[in-house]
């Protein structure tokens, strides 16, 4: 193959591909990380001299408040989806495989489908006159119509309908490969149905539930635009400091500093999970 | 465990994820001002929508722009897999890795990270700039979806081709293509919802001269009920179901 | 006497720094049938590669009738691969697969489709012409793989491990059939393989590799019969080597040696002997005789294993001086001495003039042929 695809070819693939990664990557983050330790200005959006006050602000009890509400509504989403995701995952494995192929198409429609508009159509839901509050009142359980929209149960209500599918995909492919023998082999060793599950099971689809959580925990901190269109101003995402920090206060440093703090929860989170497939046997990707 | 009990639950979890969906579809044919009572069967936000020629305008941007960010990332993160699958030369692992890194981090810090280069550098935040944005974050999962195809891939076809008479070129044409094909329209396709539903980094990389649709539908549901957006997300939903299944189609028939 | 169609001088190749083909040489004549046989990594797939212009030589030429191919590429020489794992096309039908060359020399249709028909009739795949090869078996796979490289008729095909992935029987049936194929095309077939029963039972000569170096070149018969050196007595069947002393070289025709205290006469072998010199004795075990504790002749020993193999009975024997020796004899229904238990004593003969000598070698080659096919 080495003759097939000649020596000119390669070079311009890997300087077009090498190009545009130093260029729209590495750069950019570099970037990020030199803004974080500059000082604000209002002209240039930052300039010299290099400090930490950037960081020193993320403790500020003002940001530290909205960071950690954010973290326990990110924290209330992942738990929430892994809640209804992981035996989900599980029966999901169970369906003959035909009907299988249907339900993850099925699964992943609303994850094609933008996800603005099904945020704007749990809006249509949960408003004060809205479907939600509409059919409790005429079935009688509620008699006058409860707040639901702007609180913080909406937020993690939008929060938990966008991500599932991230929650359930991976999980659905640790079940998948969770071999039935290995089930068998512990009950015929004397396992019982709890045991099995603490010895084989959990530790078995702990990468998947590791990857799920990875993919839920640290986008419920960046959509900004759920608790824009679903929270009202008391409910902000981190990502929603970030995004006021760069594009109305202009106070960049700040804004870098935040998501640098995010991309550092990525990383803990990934190191995680590879260590938990490690344990059993696989390869880290 | 009873087959009941599961099957209960899937189909719960279902109904769920779908309400919504539903709720959008049937609010988009209702005549109704409000967006919350049922006043009859109606097209008239439909006709709303296309009578708004910003908003046409939008979306004809939006389509051009993924449309190219999908050709572009595809033709890139083609070449990428091709040349990560087939060379070996330094460096391999930290493109992997920046590749990795990209798809991972979240998307408000690639946002942000994108509108920094760009002031840097002094780029216009319009078309060309969301275009950068946007093959930046599709390029990772067509590279992935490409690899995923190369893997399988036989070594020795482009040989059986060459063996048999084709020359370098023919071969790539006849045999490497068509066989890495379904890979490249899967890409294609993810790339192009990626970049259609895009709000986090189309809010920070774009700009007044060229406006996509996610943004016009951002700055129109913030504030109150829209009903034209019910007609809107009917559309795109259609759309995406339509894209969805011809990726599907085309997975299958192409499993060997 | 058969002209030679290509030939190959002086090959190396190394990869990585490591030597797979060393300073090889080797006549291909036109219309046989010949084997590439060795272990995994003696080089006998790179040869093939080289041949069919996959891979360039570091140094050395390839001329098929007279004209340098060295350098050529694949795609302009006539010649045609049978892989491994068929290599078909997955996007193509098995009509389409077998055209494809065809297509690549842009013959006109009518005769595309009537040589591909024809193809398919001869390998008896017919009716299989619309059909994408994952829907074929792996015996059917193997069969249009065939089609599709003799369809352009190439001066020589070459076939790497193609049976490889079937199974025994099927193995079995394609051996048979690709025999058939070679002599209705009269293409000389280069054929590769690791299992040494599959070339001794298919090949009109056998090259026995090593090492990126011919080991031996011979008709089956010779390379089972006269192996050139330890390694292909090794490498081809089994074989019981047993310690001798020659004794007294008689002059120009003959030599006594000494084994297990037996003096026996041996022609005169064709490499240099002098008295006092060690060597081997080589025996095949169905050259091996049991005979009865009280017998006149034979070497004393016990009878440690024994397995019935249906038409034969294949025994180790411990000899007292601790040689094992393996033996393999046809049954004989009349015969009432012909079985023994285990641990039995028993002596052991041979057929005389059923020996083979080799000379002493230095014991690097120890063992690296006990590969199993």
């Amino acid at each position: 193959m080495r003759s097939v695809m000649q020596q000119p070819f390669r070079t311009a693939v890997l300087v077009l591909v090498w190009g545009w990664l130093l260029f729209l990557v590495l750069t950019p983050n570099l970037l990020v990380i030199g803004a974080s330790v500059m000082t604000r200005d209002p002209g240039t959006f930052i300039s010299l001299p290099l400090n930490l006050d950037a960081y020193r602000q993320l403790f500020n009890p003002l940001y530290l408040d909205v960071f950690l509400h954010s973290l326990y509504m990110a924290a209330m989403t992942t738990l929430i989806c892994l809640l209804i995701g992981y035996p989900f995952a599980w029966a999901l494995s169970k369906v003959p495989r035909q009907r299988q192929m249907l339900l993850i198409f099925l699964l992943i429609v609303p994850f094609w489908t933008n996800s603005l508009v099904r945020t704007y159509a749990l809006k249509l839901i949960l408003a004060t006159n809205g479907l939600l509050n509409n059919a409790l009142m005429s079935v009688g359980l509620i008699d006058q119509p409860m707040q639901m929209l702007y609180t913080e149960g909406a937020v993690i209500i939008g929060l938990v309908y966008l991500l599932l599918p991230f929650m359930i995909l991976p999980l659905y492919a640790v079940f998948d490969d969770l071999r039935e023998d290995l089930l068998r082999a512990s009950h015929d060793l004397g396992a019982g149905r709890l045991a099995t599950f603490v010895h084989i099971i959990v530790p078995m689809t702990l990468p998947g539930v590791l990857a799920g959580v990875m993919l839920v925990l640290l986008p419920a901190m960046g959509l900004f635009f759920v608790p824009d269109i679903l929270g009202g101003s008391r409910n902000l995402l981190v990502g929603n400091v970030i995004k006021n920090q760069f594009l109305d206060a202009r106070n960049w440093p700040f804004g870098a500093a935040a998501s640098i703090m995010l991309t550092l929860a990525m990383a803990f989170l990934m190191f995680a999970h590879r260590l938990s497939k490690r344990r059993i046997g696989e390869e880290g990707v | 465990m009873s087959r009941w009990l599961p099957r209960t639950y899937l189909t719960l979890v279902y109904l769920l994820l779908y309400v919504p969906i539903l709720v959008l579809v049937v609010f988009s044919f209702n005549d109704s001002r409000s967006g919350y009572a049922w006043g009859g069967l109606s097209l008239r936000w439909y006709e709303a929508l296309f009578n708004n020629r910003a908003m046409v305008q939008a979306m004809w941007n939006s389509l051009w722009l993924a449309l190219s960010a999908a050709t572009v990332s595809t033709v890139i993160g083609a070449l990428t897999a091709l040349a990560l699958h087939r060379y070996r030369f330094r460096g391999k692992q930290v493109l992997n890795g920046m590749l990795f890194v990209v798809m991972m981090s979240p998307e408000i810090v690639l946002a942000i990270s994108l509108l920094g280069l760009f002031l840097l550098v002094g780029l216009q935040l319009g078309y060309v700039s969301l275009l950068l944005a946007h093959v930046t974050f599709c390029l990772p999962f067509v590279v992935i979806t490409v690899m995923a195809r190369l893997s399988g891939f036989d070594e020795r076809l482009p040989e059986a081709a060459r063996d048999l008479g084709a020359s370098d070129f023919t071969m790539t044409r006849t045999v490497l293509i068509p066989v890495i094909m379904p890979a490249l329209l899967a890409g294609w396709l993810l790339g192009f919802t990626l970049s259609l539903d895009d709000v986090v980094v189309s809010t920070f990389v774009g700009g007044p001269s060229y406006e996509i649709l996610p943004l016009r539908i951002y700055s129109m549901v913030r504030v109150g009920l829209k009903p034209e957006v019910n007609a809107l997300g009917t559309l795109l939903l259609v759309f995406s179901l339509v894209m969805l299944m011809l990726s599907q189609w085309i997975l299958l028939r192409s499993k060997r | 006497m058969k002209q030679t169609l290509l030939s190959l001088s002086n090959l190396s190749k190394q990869f990585d720094g490591k030597t797979v083909l060393d300073s090889l040489d080797l006549e291909i004549l036109d219309g046989e049938f010949i084997t590439l046989l060795g272990p995994s990594g003696c080089g006998k797939t790179t040869l093939l590669r080289l041949m069919a212009g996959f891979e360039h030589p570091d140094t050395g030429t390839i001329t098929l009738g007279g004209e340098d191919l060295t350098h050529t590429p694949p795609e302009k020489r006539p010649l045609n691969t049978v892989f491994q794992n068929y290599a078909l096309f997955p996007h193509m039908s098995v009509f389409d697969n077998v055209a494809y060359g065809l297509k690549m020399e842009k013959r006109p249709k009518e005769e595309i489709r009537q040589r591909v028909d024809d193809a398919l009739a001869m390998v008896q795949l017919g009716e299989f012409a619309r059909r994408k090869p994952h829907q074929l078996s792996g015996g059917q796979q193997q069969r249009v793989a065939i089609a599709r490289a003799v369809i352009k008729r190439p001066k020589m095909l070459l076939l790497d491990e193609p049976l490889s992935a079937l199974d025994f029987k099927l193995r079995r049936t394609m051996q048979v059939e690709l025999k058939r194929l070679q002599r209705e095309l009269g293409i000389t077939f280069v054929f590769v393989t690791h299992d040494q029963e599959e070339a001794l039972s298919m090949s009109d000569r056998v090259v026995v590799l090593k090492d990126g170096q011919v080991q031996q070149l011979g008709t089956p018969r010779e390379v089972y019969e006269r192996p050139a050196n330890l390694f292909t007595a090794r490498f081809v069947g089994d074989t019981n080597f047993f310690a001798g002393r020659v004794d007294v070289a008689n002059g120009d025709d003959t030599i006594t040696v000494d084994v297990f205290g037996l003096k026996r006469t041996f022609p005169k072998p064709d490499f240099q002997v002098a008295a006092g010199q060690l060597l081997h004795v080589l025996l095949r075990p169905e050259d091996i005789r049991v005979l009865a504790p009280n017998d006149d002749d034979g070497v004393a020993g016990k009878v440690v294993e024994r397995n019935y193999k249906g038409s034969t009975l294949d025994s180790v024997i411990h000899l007292d001086d601790g040689t094992e020796v393996l033996a393999s004899e046809f049954f004989d229904e009349d015969d009432p001495t012909f079985d023994y238990s285990l641990g039995e004593r028993v002596k052991v003969s041979w057929v005389d003039g059923w020996e083979w000598l080799l000379p002493e070698e230095n014991t690097e080659t120890e063992l690296e042929g006990a590969v199993d096919a």
